[in-house]
């Protein structure tokens, strides 16, 4: 600079600038630091784990070595299918509602809170709640009491989301479609949904990826088996609850089997998110 | 009309619609209606006594005129003078909305269209509508033309194809896109995508089409093309178009219809109410001194 004589107050503020600035990019480090740790120890760990066997076969006694978590696997990916068969038809329907009738109303406004407490709402208090409500009457364990678990936890994400895509549909929209004389529902099927698809579907993806990693609602639930699923009347085996019990365990091999199931579920959710934004830039950009 | 220029308070018994606070000036209340004699021999759509209220506040007072058939009526007027709601009551999409109501009659070719015996549905199969922005589905081209045409039925595929190129032609929008029907009907530009719109209400051979600004979001040119639109539509559809756009409303309307405040100030031929206007108003207006 041409002044080279720079006034005290000058230099204070240059001081203060490069304090603050260095404080920022050391914090911007550290969180970026820590996730990278994480996802770099799971990786580095998990992928010993991951080899054929790992999705073929059945849990090996601990000291054995060898087996799998086929059985866990298969289990999730049914809790989680079952689960979003549940939540999604109801919270497509109830965002409708809110979105299209009931978005001035007082019960509309009522479910949208409702909602919202449910979205921040501890997932093991659902977890001790389906307990209740259905593991202790029915007097058992089962793989339909994890997907309602599960299934109460997705709701509110759907709900809320499908919302706020179709309120993001242009009231012109409406109006030019029931201009040609379109009936309300056919004007929601025909044109409306397909406007809110991509944000709806990124929703959805995101409530899948949100379940697939629990596991406080599930070790009241569908608790866990060393065995293949024999229908959801049964403890079903699962991910989450095994990751814990293999991971709280005394054994090497079974810290191992541990390791991989994290990185199996990390892997899984990274692969669903990067999926729901690919979604919606691939539908914002028309 | 010049030398009543100088008494600037028209006098009238109606009262005043806006009530300002004392001490800010008060906006003149609408000059009573002026109307040549007989000036729609045929009409369309007649209009008597067309009152409508937002909740408890009245937008439009006492609207009466003749729509004339085949024919292209203009309604212009400073922002919020009602002319957007008007031409809103003749599909009844004020329904839509709570609290929004329409008192008077709209009779199409004789039928008082407000009477909630006629069903909204089968009024619109016979109103086509344009918006202000350009609304394309989320679907294709083709599909976009189609949509009315399906909705009621009853034509095999060739016919469909048929139809959806006739409309595509009518709208002057066939060349730009008969090799690209799959395609997206948001991929096109702005005055395409109305130009689509056009042939979406086109396609189902409505009788009257009602424009509400097809062109305040469209560069000159595609302006150009609606417009030219507009004059081939005359003798097929009767339009009804609300700009704000005053040099349009003179090139493409047969008849134009001042509004303020929500009344109708004045409404006769184009050619006459563009060129000696008999309400000081309508004058201010055109000339552009308010507005």
């Amino acid at each position: 600079m041409a002044g080279a004589a720079a006034s005290p107050a000058t230099a204070r503020r240059r001081r203060v600038n490069a304090a603050v600035m260095g404080l920022s990019t050391l914090a911007a480090f550290v969180g970026l630091g820590m996730l990278v740790w994480i996802l770099g120890d799971v990786a580095l760990r998990g992928m010993q784990a991951i080899n054929w066997a790992f999705f073929s076969h059945l849990p090996a006694p601990p000291g054995q070595g060898g087996g799998g978590l086929a059985n866990a696997i298969a289990g999730t990916l049914a809790l989680t299918v079952v689960a979003a068969l549940m939540a999604v038809p109801v919270g497509v329907l109830a965002g409708t509602y809110l979105a299209e009738f009931g978005a001035a109303s007082r019960f509309g406004a009522a479910v949208r809170y409702v909602a919202d407490i449910l979205v921040s709402a501890p997932s093991i208090v659902v977890g001790v709640f389906v307990y209740l409500v259905m593991v202790k009457p029915m007097g058992n364990f089962s793989g339909w009491s994890g997907a309602v678990s599960l299934a109460i936890i997705m709701l509110p994400v759907v709900t809320r989301t499908t919302e706020e895509m179709l309120r993001l549909v242009p009231v012109e929209m409406r109006e030019a479609t029931l201009a040609l004389g379109v009936p309300y529902w056919r004007m929601m099927m025909g044109v409306i949904y397909r406007a809110a698809a991509a944000g709806m579907v990124t929703g959805i993806l995101l409530a899948v990826a949100r379940v697939s990693g629990e596991t406080a609602p599930l070790l009241f639930t569908a608790l866990n088996s060393p065995y293949w699923m024999n229908g959801l009347n049964e403890p079903v085996a699962n991910l989450t609850v095994t990751l814990f019990n293999y991971a709280m365990s005394p054994y090497d091999d079974w810290h191992a089997m541990a390791w991989g199931a994290a990185f199996l579920i990390t892997s899984a959710v990274l692969a669903l998110t990067v999926v729901s934004r690919l979604v919606l830039a691939r539908t914002h950009r028309q | 009309m010049r030398t009543r220029q100088s008494n600037r308070q028209p006098v009238t018994d109606e009262p005043p619609m806006i009530q300002e606070p004392p001490g800010k000036p008060r906006l003149e209340p609408p000059s009573p209606m002026v109307q040549e004699a007989e000036p729609v021999a045929d009409a369309k759509i007649s209009v008597r006594g067309l009152n409508f209220y937002y909740d408890e506040k009245q937008a439009l007072t006492d609207n009466t005129l003749d729509i004339a058939r085949g024919r292209v009526t203009a309604f212009i007027g400073p922002s919020g003078c009602g002319k957007s709601t008007h031409i809103r009551t003749y599909n009844r999409m004020f329904e839509l909305y709570k609290g929004q109501r329409a008192t008077g009659e709209i009779l199409m070719d004789g039928v008082n269209i407000l009477d909630p015996a006629i069903p909204a549905l089968s009024l619109r199969h016979r109103i086509g509508m344009i918006f202000q922005k350009p609304t394309p589905f989320p679907m294709t081209v083709f599909d976009n033309v189609a949509y009315g045409v399906r909705l009621r039925g009853g034509m095999s595929r060739s016919e469909l194809e048929g139809r959806v190129e006739e409309a595509l032609r009518g709208a002057a929008l066939w060349d730009e896109v008969k090799d690209m029907l799959g395609q997206q009907g948001t991929q096109l530009s702005g005055g395409q995508q109305q130009r689509l719109c056009i042939a979406r209400a086109i396609a189902v051979e409505p009788e009257v089409l009602l424009m509400d600004e097809p062109c305040s979001a469209l560069d000159p040119i595609a302006t150009g093309k609606i417009e030219e639109l507009i004059d081939e539509f005359r003798g097929r559809f009767t339009v009804v178009i609300v700009t704000h756009n005053m040099q349009q409303a003179g090139r493409v309307s047969d008849y134009t219809a001042f509004f303020y405040l929500g009344r109708l100030v004045e409404f006769g031929e184009t050619e006459t109410l563009f060129t000696t206007p008999r309400n000081e108003q309508t004058e201010a207006y055109i000339t552009g001194r308010f507005g």
